[in-house]
């Protein structure tokens, strides 16, 4: 056993660091990497799958699956069984060479999307691409090419309900991704870095542990420093409003309930995926899914701290352990506890979506994007700029300028709440033409139309 | 660009990104459906994007498929499906005129293309540890530094094409108010 820990083509595959070792060791652990967040993410979706329908019926006063397997667990590996058995039906008139390539194109930018997600703080085992130094904003170009699957497989399927639902989400997402854009800009603001790792590094206590020989001469490790240093409680109130808002508009990307306009049954049937069956269906199921994991992730990494825990002392094995080895404990901390932590952020932050789509209604579409562009979009503008605001008020007065900020905070917050409480009340003390001057008008209109004239 | 350097790793990289760009460009121009050659078009903005990357420009090339990819290409399409249109849609007038155009600015192009050719192999690619103002050459730190030093020209041209994107903006709310008006004359 020490033969082959000391041996060279080990210490080259897993020990030494990145700069020291042959291109064929660099390329085995990136393919490592590449299979462990392949797993982590795509084998994450059949538990998905299963916890939300569990917690529907949960909150929906039923029982949910719970046939197959203990408490219902192998439901999806039934689900999927079926989805690949069932007839694979492709419409006569449809696109061929577009409507195969929709579902591909749906899956796999989310797997790209893995590739910058750190899961600890390891240089060379953190991530699939720890270096990349714009991983943010791959992240953001990523997420914004995922509805081509979406929009590609409403109109190659040839089918009015399929185009109408693609429509609905190319604009949906559109209109969604600059609130998410300008929530994740006051989070840049904060900690003024783009990549992954940093952003992760900026929520925490940073330790430089110097590597012997090697160029890169330290390894930044980070132990937390308390769920207080998160970002979503930084500069408070803005990163919570940030957090707010990025929360919002991830739900509307994903395209899940109450956002799911692009494939609302009462309306479109299944939206654009009508026509799908078989595994092409579960190609958008697994993407669809697998997507929500990512932006959820994304959310804690940006937000919550990543994969530190919420205190210190939840993030380690007590030093005072001394009856392991100190090779055993740094695997445990780093390999174990850290990615448990950022699994466990990651499903406490799902069954919050869920219980979201288990209670609220769905919005009409003109409501959708009313909030898009009317609510979520100023409000996330104003944030940016007081972020900014409330961070040169710091550098000219210390703390107090924080203070000063939030203060002009309060009062824009106070005109707008009182400019929409006048509103509201102009319009609800208002007869009924002025509470609906376009329905009424549209409908006086369409009945004058078809109405022969008397006289 | 010699042989060896085109048989590196950055060589075939550009390699494949430039025949892939091209090939997409011609692909825009040559599809007959409107859906299709807007896909082609959002290959070819990838394809420059990798050429970017290739390039050391991380930022740029992110930026690139962010702003033309995901949003201004979405809307193309958005539009396109809008419309529903086919192949019949497609304007077949002004063909004489369409033809000298097309004439000439092959001419324009093969002009250019010759132009870099004869002049010389221009060394573009930018080495991975190049260096601005302090900072890798390619990285966000690196652009911002250069864009807003008041000592060099670039703020001046930045910050009018912004204010030229604030004067569309402005004017694109106005023409698209202006058509409610009258409803809410007669209501």
């Amino acid at each position: 056993m020490t033969d082959l820990l000391n041996s060279p083509v080990w210490r080259d595959l897993f020990v030494n660091s990145a700069d020291q070792i042959p291109w064929y060791a660099e390329f085995v652990r990136s393919l490592l990497r590449f299979v462990i967040a392949l797993a982590g993410g795509l084998g994450s979706v059949p538990i998905l799958v299963w916890l939300e329908r569990r917690l529907l019926g949960f909150w929906q006063g039923r029982l949910g699956p719970n046939r197959v397997g203990p408490f219902g667990l192998l439901q999806p590996l039934a689900d999927a069984l079926k989805l690949m058995m069932k007839e694979d039906i492709t419409p006569t008139n449809v696109d061929k060479t577009l409507y195969y390539l929709a579902p591909a194109i749906a899956l796999v930018p989310v797997i790209c999307s893995l590739t910058v997600l750190p899961w600890n703080s390891s240089s060379d085992w953190g991530a699939v691409a720890p270096h990349l130094n714009v991983g943010i904003l791959f992240l953001l170009a990523v997420a914004s090419i995922e509805v081509y699957g979406v929009i590609l497989a409403g109109w190659s399927s040839n089918n009015k309900y399929s185009l109408l639902g693609g429509l609905r989400a190319s604009s949906q997402v559109i209109s969604y991704e600059l609130g998410m854009g300008l929530s994740i800009i006051a989070v840049l603001l904060m900690t003024g870095t783009l990549a992954m790792q940093e952003l992760v590094h900026s929520q925490t206590i940073v330790t430089n542990v110097p590597i012997p020989d090697s160029n890169y001469s330290v390894w930044t490790q980070s132990v937390s420093a308390g769920f207080w240093n998160w970002n979503i409680f930084k500069l408070f109130p803005f990163g919570l409003v940030a957090a707010v808002v990025y929360m919002i508009s991830m739900i509307a990307e994903t395209n899940r309930a109450p956002f799911d306009l692009p494939e609302a049954e009462t309306e479109l049937v299944a939206g654009f995926h009508t026509e799908y069956t078989s595994f092409k269906f579960a190609m958008f199921f697994m993407g669809e899914y697998a997507n929500m994991m990512i932006v959820s992730a994304i959310c804690v990494t940006l937000f919550l701290g990543g994969y530190t825990a919420p205190w210190g002392i939840l993030g380690q094995l007590p030093a005072s352990w001394t009856f392991f080895p100190s090779s055993v404990l740094n695997f445990v901390n780093h390999v174990v506890i850290a990615p448990a932590w950022l699994f466990i952020k990651l499903y406490t932050l799902i069954s919050f979506f869920i219980l979201v789509r288990a209670s609220q209604p769905r919005l009409r579409y003109d409501m959708l994007m009313h909030f898009g562009w009317k609510v979520l979009l100023p409000t996330a503008l104003a944030n940016v700029v007081l972020v900014a605001t409330s961070m040169a008020l710091q550098q000219l007065f210390g703390a107090v300028g924080h203070f000063i900020a939030v203060g002009i905070a309060g009062c824009l917050a106070t005109i707008v709440l009182w400019v929409a409480y006048l509103h509201w009340k102009a319009r609800k003390s208002g007869d009924e033409a002025s509470r609906l001057p376009i329905r009424r008008e549209s409908v006086v209109r369409a009945i004058a139309a078809r109405m022969p004239v008397e006289d | 660009m010699t042989l060896q350097a085109l048989l590196s790793g950055q060589g075939l990289m550009f390699l494949f990104f430039a025949v892939a760009a091209i090939a997409s460009g011609i692909l825009v121009v040559i599809l007959q459906n409107p859906l299709r050659a807007a896909l082609s078009l959002v290959i070819n903005l990838f394809s420059v994007a990798g050429l970017y990357l290739s390039l050391n420009a991380y930022f740029l090339a992110t930026v690139q498929v962010i702003v033309y990819a995901g949003a201004i290409m979405v809307l193309f399409l958005f539009v396109i499906m809008l419309l529903n249109m086919g192949q019949a849609n497609l304007n077949t007038s002004y063909r004489g005129v369409r033809t000298i155009i097309a004439f000439s600015s092959a001419i324009g192009f093969g002009g250019l293309m010759s132009a870099v050719a004869l002049k010389g192999q221009p060394n573009v690619m930018l080495p991975a540890d190049a260096m601005v103002t302090g900072s890798s050459a390619g990285s966000v730190e690196g652009i911002g530094k250069v864009l807003y030093n008041p000592n060099l020209p670039w703020l001046f041209a930045f910050e009018w094409t912004s204010f030229l994107l604030l004067v569309a903006v402005i004017g694109a709310v106005v023409l698209a108010g202006k058509r409610q008006q009258p409803s809410e004359d007669k209501a």
